[in-house]
């Protein structure tokens, strides 16, 4: 059986990658992307731990499910404010949308 | 009702119609004058319903009609407590006879007088069309005095007249059932607000090119003063009188025998020691002279006499009731009626110093008011000194103790005076009317007229008979024309009197008698005698019967009101009416009935030929060959300057401007800049100035110190907010890295805390 620390290796490693793309990508939609990359990073976390610490109960996949419906519905919302956004400024770039500051 | 209840009633009407006329019917004219002389009927037929049951009373001197309630309670006894109450002994009985007719009279005729007329009035601003309220809209005129002018209706005010009028006779009829000095004080001021408003009632009027001339407001402030003078110095006497006695009731001081007797001690017993003048001065003389002087500034005695002649610019009903028949004559009925005070210390011969006062006053004052008359233009001031004058034979009656003469001449004086002064309103409202006339039949007329001055009259007689009848009959009275007139046996009363007690006083009265015959005749010469003078008097009428009825009612009183107090002794006459009656009455108001003095034939002879004298020098000079139109008095080549001096009344107005108006404006000038504009001004301004500084010794920490401070504070802050607002750039990347920043660095943390320590 594969051991839990190289899970929580790969997790480690997706979640980097979707922080980087957060904060390094100008494009929103990637930058939602990169949301997306480290959810998917905790929901394998999630299920590792479930596996191999405490399979008896379902609290970790039922934690996963939850988060997986949240983020979906996190893209949807996240999605609709980037296209309302390009409508009125005509750009998904995030440093662009600075109107909100001193 | 008993007639005690009755007493009460007698000066209500028209108290209250004072107070109905002002609250509710003054908008109304002829309502106002209905409410005003019904109430003076219900008063007259009340009077002489209480006037019958006080002749038909048992010796009313001993059993007076009185009663009395508690007014003011004081200290802890009813006895020292200040009562109020109604007498009727026989002098308040008198003084219900011809209060109560005069008024009636009077107020009937001011409801005809006051019914027309114009005057002058001066036109304040630009805008006077629209607060001008009469009806008519008169043309104005530019007098010499460059004063703009305007024609004001005389009957504007005419219900205020009515209410004013009825207020003062109210007044007149509290004093003459008053039974205590209190009182009498309280009907005495009344009138004398009365006497104010009634004489400025044409507050408004000025006389066209004759800017110095005393208009109405003038004339109602100097008499208000000038009578003021008085009213003081009276009060004092009342006070005096009242430390003395602990009361001020007729009855408890005047006629208690112990009472007088306690008042005979000498008033300053350590200062008559050094200064003479005071040593034989008893409390009851001294309290005399102060209510005396009272009585001289009410009954215009010289030397306050100066106010009647003006107060004339009231209209001529005012004359007639207030200075004539009533008010001034309550300052002679003060006298007669504290003459048991007065006479303390008086046994018969030699008088006290109070009475040796009161008689050369009075005497002087008949004799002086009396050349000033023979001088005067104007009818009414004519009548105004000869007012004086009488009132000055009353009070030297008083003075030499003929108390029952003093009361009796009162009493035909108002009546047959009060006559008089309605004959010349009377005479005045026909020149007026004959003014106005000959003015619209185009005959031009100078705008200062004078309606009153009697060159501007003549030949009146056949143009107002009544009036002139009348007016007549009043003259001869006034003179003491013999036999047929009530002024007659009147005088002659006191004529006897003095020929009896005070020769001095005699001879005084005597010329001054005279006079009264020669200006009586005089004044009727040139009013009513020869031709007219001038378009007005040919024009002049007067068929009013609400001034003709008074004045014929009143002369037939002016005849027959004598024939009560004619002397016993007289042949004929004296048996036929009665014994005189006016003096057995009369008499028991005192606690000793004065005994009457012999008839003599000598002082009877010498009045009759005085008075008879005057009125023959008068009419050879003024009726036998009346005066020609522009003719100057003849009396002014007889009498040189001395006329001079007459017409201009002694120089008294001018005088007291100097002695007493002048001063006193000074001295009230020097008070307001010294005490009002330096000290108390002064002050004021300090603590204001002192305040304002200290408030901005106060401004200046407030904005210096308390606003800088907070002001820098919040300068402060904004600044260090200033710098600290770039963190928030707007750029949701740059958050989060520092989100992500402090998240490794809470890790790291941690991480140290739990494993690597």
């Amino acid at each position: 059986m594969i051991p839990l620390h190289l899970y929580l290796l790969v997790s480690a490693g997706l979640f980097c990658m979707g922080i980087y793309g957060v904060l390094a990508r100008r494009n929103a939609v990637a930058i939602l992307m990169g949301i997306e990359l480290m959810l998917n990073a905790v929901n394998i976390n999630l299920v590792a731990f479930w596996r191999y610490i405490s399979p008896e109960s379902l609290n970790g996949q039922v934690f996963a499910i939850f988060v997986f419906a949240v983020a979906a519905a996190e893209a949807a919302v996240g999605l609709a404010l980037i296209i309302s956004i390009y409508r009125n400024r005509e750009t998904v770039i995030a440093e662009d949308v600075n109107i909100l500051k001193w | 009702m008993t007639l005690e209840t009755l007493v009460w009633l007698i000066p209500l009407p028209p108290l209250l119609a004072f107070f109905v006329i002002l609250l509710f019917t003054r908008g109304n004219k002829r309502i106002s004058d209905l409410v005003s002389v019904a109430s003076i009927l219900l008063t007259w037929v009340i009077s002489i319903i209480v006037l019958i049951g006080a002749l038909g009373t048992f010796h009313l001197g001993e059993n007076p009609i009185i009663t009395q309630i508690v007014w003011l309670p004081l200290g802890e006894s009813v006895e020292t407590s200040l009562t109020m109450g109604a007498l009727v002994d026989p002098l308040g009985a008198v003084m219900l006879f011809f209060v109560p007719l005069t008024a009636t009279m009077i107020f009937i005729y001011s409801t005809g007088y006051m019914a027309s007329g114009h005057y002058w009035t001066e036109v304040k601003g630009e805008a006077h069309g629209e607060d001008h309220e009469s009806d008519e809209h008169h043309e104005v005129v530019v007098d010499d005095a460059g004063r703009k002018l305007t024609q004001f209706d005389a009957t504007k005010w005419k219900a205020r007249f009515m209410a004013f009028i009825s207020l003062f006779a109210g007044a007149m009829l509290i004093l003459s059932i008053a039974d205590s000095l209190l009182l009498l004080f309280v009907g005495w001021e009344i009138m004398g607000l009365c006497s104010y408003l009634l004489i400025g009632f044409w507050h408004n009027r000025v006389y066209p090119n004759q800017p110095n001339r005393t208009t109405p407001l003038k004339a109602g402030i100097k008499a208000f003063m000038t009578t003021r003078v008085g009213d003081v110095f009276m009060l004092l006497g009342i006070a005096w009188l009242y430390s003395v006695t602990g009361t001020l009731n007729f009855r408890e001081t005047l006629y208690s025998g112990e009472m007088l007797l306690a008042l005979e001690a000498p008033a300053f017993p350590t200062l008559g020691q050094s200064v003479p003048l005071l040593a034989g001065l008893s409390i009851a003389g001294s309290i005399s002279i102060l209510l005396f002087i009272g009585t001289v500034g009410k009954s215009a005695q010289f030397p306050l006499h100066t106010w009647l002649p003006d107060a004339m610019e009231g209209p001529t009903p005012v004359s007639a009731m207030i200075h004539a028949a009533t008010m001034v004559s309550a300052g002679v009925y003060l006298l007669i009626r504290m003459f048991p005070l007065i006479t303390v210390g008086w046994h018969g011969h030699g008088y006290p110093p109070a009475m040796k006062v009161i008689a050369g006053v009075g005497a002087f004052t008949a004799l002086f008011a009396a050349t000033i008359s023979i001088a005067q233009r104007d009818v009414k001031k004519v009548l105004a000194y000869s007012t004086i004058s009488q009132l000055g034979y009353m009070v030297a009656a008083v003075g030499i103790g003929a108390y029952i003469a003093a009361a009796f001449h009162l009493m035909t004086h108002a009546i047959f005076k009060a006559l008089l002064f309605m004959g010349s309103g009377s005479v005045i409202h026909a020149v007026e009317h004959g003014e106005q006339h000959a003015h619209h039949e185009g005959h031009h007329f100078p705008i200062d007229f004078d309606a009153q001055d009697m060159f501007n009259m003549g030949g009146l007689w056949s143009r107002i008979p009544v009036t002139a009848w009348t007016f007549l009959v009043g003259g001869m009275a006034l003179s003491g024309f013999p036999l047929i007139t009530a002024g007659f046996w009147s005088k002659d009363e006191i004529l006897a009197d003095a020929w009896l007690h005070a020769p001095v006083v005699f001879f005084v009265l005597a010329a001054a008698a005279f006079l009264t015959g020669f200006y009586t005749m005089r004044q009727i010469g040139l009013t009513f005698a020869g031709k007219p003078r001038t378009h007005a008097a040919e024009e002049a009428t007067q068929r009013d019967w609400r001034m003709n009825l008074p004045l014929i009612v009143l002369a037939v009183f002016g005849v027959v009101a004598g024939y009560v107090g004619v002397h016993e002794d007289f042949p004929l006459l004296g048996r036929l009416f009665g014994g005189n009656p006016f003096h057995h009455f009369v008499s028991q108001t005192l606690l000793e009935s004065p005994e009457v003095a012999l008839f003599d034939w000598t002082p009877v002879l010498l009045s009759v030929i005085v008075a008879v004298g005057g009125l023959l020098v008068g009419w050879l000079v003024y009726v036998r060959r009346p005066l020609e139109v522009g003719e100057a008095d003849p009396l002014k080549k007889v009498l040189g300057p001395l006329y001079t001096l007459f017409e201009n009344k002694y120089y008294f107005d001018e005088l007291y401007e100097v002695a007493f108006i002048r001063p006193s404006q000074w001295l009230a000038r020097q008070i307001y800049e010294v005490i009002d504009r330096g000290m108390i001004d002064g002050l004021l301004h300090f603590i204001a100035r002192s305040t304002e500084w200290w408030a901005f010794r106060n401004k200046d920490f407030d904005t210096g110190v308390v606003n800088r401070g907070v002001d820098s504070m919040a300068e402060g802050i904004g600044e260090a907010s200033d710098s600290f607002k770039y963190v928030q750039s707007g750029r949701i990347q740059q958050y989060l890295a520092v989100v992500a920043a402090g998240v490794l660095m809470l890790a790291a943390v941690f991480i140290w805390a739990l494993f690597l320590h």
